[in-house]
């Protein structure tokens, strides 16, 4: 039996209850992102109920789908078509949907290459601080009329409407995948990346644990053999990109708070006060330590790149100039008056 | 309906006292180049889109990012409204000025400030040229991607504020998939960094919501784009077709066969024989459609790909595939379609280019309705088609001096556009809204859905000095021209009254 269910009038019933009493909403779906960011005290409004393949046509490399349906389907009818989400957004849970991962807006090992979750939203449905269901962006690759709407919400928490519909571009498999693994050690690996970035290479995803660099060449057979007679290394299983995904290698393990740190792609090594893995190339570092948010957000912000906290029920967002803190207060003030779309989630004043 | 500014409908704006604004000007900034005679004003009277024309209040050429934070803030304490300018190539009229309005040409901040090969960026001033980034940064065998037809006069600051695309956008994207970062003023003058030399940053994603927003948020003064490695190799085949349904076919078949062409464009036959008498690129004159698919890379692949598209193309119904046999060539073949434009220009005195994007399923039935519709206004179309990511640009030919004609074309124009709507499609896949397709947001959009673009709007500019009139209408005008309109099967805004 079919769990495929348009909800979309119960949702905006829901909202426009919330709206009139003005009682804060905690948007979920599965709740596999909850960690991220302050925890929201509000009525739960549960979007998986809202859920379904609208459409998917493989040659108009589009796929729209409703908000709560599960990423994991979503993938599986892709993987069938011989396409993918490009992204590769991690899961971080058995049930995460697609409407969480358009709102968390966290990309996989392939971002640096191939691009971040809004580099691939192309429309949305929303319910606004209006008490409307509105439609912006589409179904087609190009689109440029009116402001980008889906795209500021792709990352926004849930804190400026209830996405209920997401329209996402979709790619072509590459035809061969295989990974590497190169022993050395991180300042040779972040040396030799920058090398290779500056060069057509097929790379796809690039992983320093501690001990050896890991990396994926995609593409054409011939450019992945190319490449991997060059790169040299031992070719090693690929499941490692997944296990890295979704924060399940031997790194993520034991009790001290996560921090992400996304970093300019040229960074050096940096001295952390903690284990440290490398990611994106060296764009994203994952930091294992006790050390409080004061000490950790000014490093990443010398080199030019920011810092969060992740995983702990506590979100250490790193501050924002007070100007664009005003900017995002009027944002949020226009379209969530009544300040009912996760309070607070993203940043107190939000 | 007039397409000029008609503060009847598309709102008051506040009187200026011209003389005392210039005085401010120049005072605050003596060095600071102000254009106020009619005859200075005149060149700047309109963008790309040359039917529309409006001598601008004054026109002012900053130098530096001081002078365009002291323009703003003194235009903000004036309430008068900004409109601003780049290399005025813009096709949608996003740059038409307001006779009311300052016109702020930032065309002279033209400094290319850095080329960093280790992070993969240029960091550029937004007059800066959209050709003149690829150039400097080919040293180090990088380049940066959007490369819209204008791209040797185009400048960076409009392709951020248009979102601008060109023939490569299905693999390497458009404009917003290609900045890192941009600096941008509010009419405040309030300076604001959006993005940064990482891949993500905190809070909301300001540097998309701006990235064409077409002048109407704030006003971009540095502009840091991403660099890409430039392919090893890139071949381009050329197939003809009997009939547009083939051609049509062939480019799902392509995608379904798991291949993203770095470019894969359409013509149809007018657009064929324009080109062919124009530039002699070898184009094949009697054929329906013709398409050209570009497939670069790392050598290897490439050569595996052209066999594989070939086969496709022979599949669906190419009468003929040639593939350019080298590189001089492959520059012929692509000049025929990057100089389409002019080519179809003179076959007509005027022309009109339009800008929807379709889902590409309904190619066929969308041509077949646009020469239906060409042949009841009396006019000819030629089709150029960005084939790869449904984006089409109808090419209307008309003769302005012909009473009655421009106004066939623009209603023409309109029809086309409100059917890639209802097709599922858009109004503008790369051009913007600007001036030209005002009235149609109003098929695209219903009320909810403009009041709140408007409230996006009002959260930083709330007086609605940057660039009014243009993008987003008000809900004044939708009544007015909505009264042609059903949107969703709803009389749009009931609650206005009908003039």
């Amino acid at each position: 039996m079919s769990l495929d269910r348009d909800m979309s009038e119960a949702l905006l019933e829901q909202v426009c209850q919330a709206l009139e009493s003005e009682t804060p909403l905690a948007i979920q779906g599965s709740g596999s992102k909850a960690m991220l960011g302050n925890p929201v005290v509000g009525q739960v409004l549960d979007t998986r109920c809202h859920r379904g393949i609208v459409s998917y046509d493989p040659t108009e490399l589009v796929i729209t789908a409703r908000a709560g349906t599960p990423l994991q389907e979503i993938e599986a009818v892709l993987h069938q078509a011989g396409q993918m989400l490009p992204c590769e957004p991690p899961h971080l849970g058995p049930g995460a949907t697609v409407g969480g991962m358009v709102a968390a807006g966290l990309s996989g090992p392939r971002r640096p290459w191939a691009g971040s979750v809004r580099d691939y939203v192309l429309g949305t449905r929303v319910i606004t601080g209006h008490g409307t269901l509105l439609r912006f962006g589409g179904e087609v690759m190009k689109n440029v009329a009116g402001y980008d709407v889906s795209r500021l919400l792709a990352g926004s928490f849930g804190c400026l409407g209830v996405l209920t519909e997401v329209s996402l571009k979709v790619l072509p498999r590459p035809r061969q995948c295989l990974s590497l693994c190169l022993p050395m050690s991180r300042q040779q690996a972040l040396a030799e990346l920058l090398r290779w970035g500056q060069q057509p290479l097929p790379i796809s995803a690039a992983c320093h644990d501690g001990d050896a660099l890991w990396l994926r060449l995609e593409g054409g057979e011939g450019s992945v053999q190319s490449a991997r007679m060059r790169l040299g290394g031992e070719v090693v299983d690929g499941g490692f990109w997944a296990e890295l995904r979704e924060q399940r290698l031997a790194f993520f393990a034991g009790a001290e708070p996560l921090w992400r740190l996304s970093l300019p792609i040229a960074t050096g090594d940096l001295p952390l006060p903690g284990r440290q893995l490398l990611d994106w190339g060296g764009a994203q570092r994952w930091l294992k330590c006790a050390a409080d948010a004061h000490s950790i957000h000014p490093i990443a912000e010398q080199a030019g790149g920011h810092a969060t906290c992740h995983g702990t029920g506590v979100h250490h967002s790193p501050p924002l100039p007070e100007a664009l803190m005003r900017y995002h207060r009027a944002l949020k003030h226009q379209m969530d008056p009544k300040r009912v779309f996760n309070p607070g989630r993203l940043y107190p004043d939000l | 309906m007039t397409m000029l500014y008609d503060e009847r409908i598309d709102g008051v704006l506040p009187a200026v006292d011209r003389e005392g604004l210039r005085q401010a000007l120049t005072q605050a900034m003596p060095d600071l180049q102000v254009l106020h005679r009619e005859e200075d004003l005149t060149p700047y009277e309109c963008d790309g889109l040359s039917a529309y024309r409006t001598l601008p209040l004054l026109v002012v050429l900053p130098e530096r990012t001081d002078q365009v934070q002291t323009v703003l803030s003194l235009c903000h304490q004036r309430n008068v409204p900004v409109v601003a300018r780049g290399a005025g190539t813009g096709l949608s009229g996003g740059a038409l000025p307001l006779a009311k309005g300052v016109l702020l040409v930032m065309a002279r901040l033209n400094r290319i400030l850095e080329v960093n090969p280790q992070g993969r960026f240029a960091r550029v001033q937004p007059g800066v040229r959209n050709l003149a980034i690829s150039q400097a940064a080919a040293p180090h065998g990088l380049y940066y991607a959007p490369d819209p037809s204008s791209q040797i006069a185009c400048s960076i600051g409009g392709n951020v504020a248009e979102n601008a695309g060109g023939v490569h956008c299905l693999k390497y994207g458009l404009t917003v998939h290609n900045v890192l970062k941009v600096e941008i003023l509010t009419i405040e003058g309030e300076h604001l960094t959006l993005g940064s030399e990482a891949l993500d940053s905190p809070g909301f994603d300001l540097l998309a919501l701006f990235t064409g927003s077409e002048g109407m948020l704030g006003v971009v003064t540095e502009v840091t784009v991403r660099l890409l490695p430039k392919p090893q190799v890139a071949r381009v085949l050329l197939a003809s077709f009997e009939c547009v349904e083939d051609a049509g076919r062939a480019v799902a078949h392509i995608i379904a066969a798991g291949i993203i062409p770095g470019g894969l464009e359409m013509m149809d036959n007018l657009a064929i024989r324009a080109v062919e008498d124009f530039i002699h690129a070898g184009y094949p004159v009697v054929a329906a459609a013709m398409l050209l698919c570009e497939l670069d890379g790392v050598e290897a692949d490439v050569q595996d790909d052209c066999e594989r598209v070939a086969a496709v193309l022979a599949q669906a119904g190419a009468r003929e595939v040639r593939l350019a046999r080298d590189e001089a060539e492959r520059v012929r073949f692509w000049a025929g379609r990057k100089n389409a434009f002019p080519a179809v220009g003179r076959l007509s005195p005027d022309y009109y280019c339009m800008d929807g994007t379709i889902p590409r399923r309904q190619l066929a039935h969308v041509l077949k309705r646009i020469e239906e519709m060409a042949c009841e206004h009396g006019l000819r179309v030629a089709n150029v088609f960005h084939a790869g990511d449904g984006n089409m640009h109808p090419l209307i030919l008309f003769d302005a001096n012909l009473p009655g004609e421009l106004e066939q074309a623009e209603t023409l124009g309109g029809r086309i556009l409100e059917l890639c709507v209802a097709v599922g499609g858009s109004i503008t896949g790369e051009h913007g809204v600007g001036r030209e397709k005002i009235n149609q947001m109003c098929a695209q959009f219903n009320s909810d859905e403009l009041r709140l673009f408007h409230a996006v709007k009002a959260a930083f500019d709330p007086r609605g000095l940057l660039n009014p009139g243009k993008n987003i209408p008000t809900l004044h005008r939708c009544a007015e021209f909505g009264a042609l309109h059903v949107h969703h099967g709803q009389l749009p805004f009931p609650q206005l009254e009908r003039f």
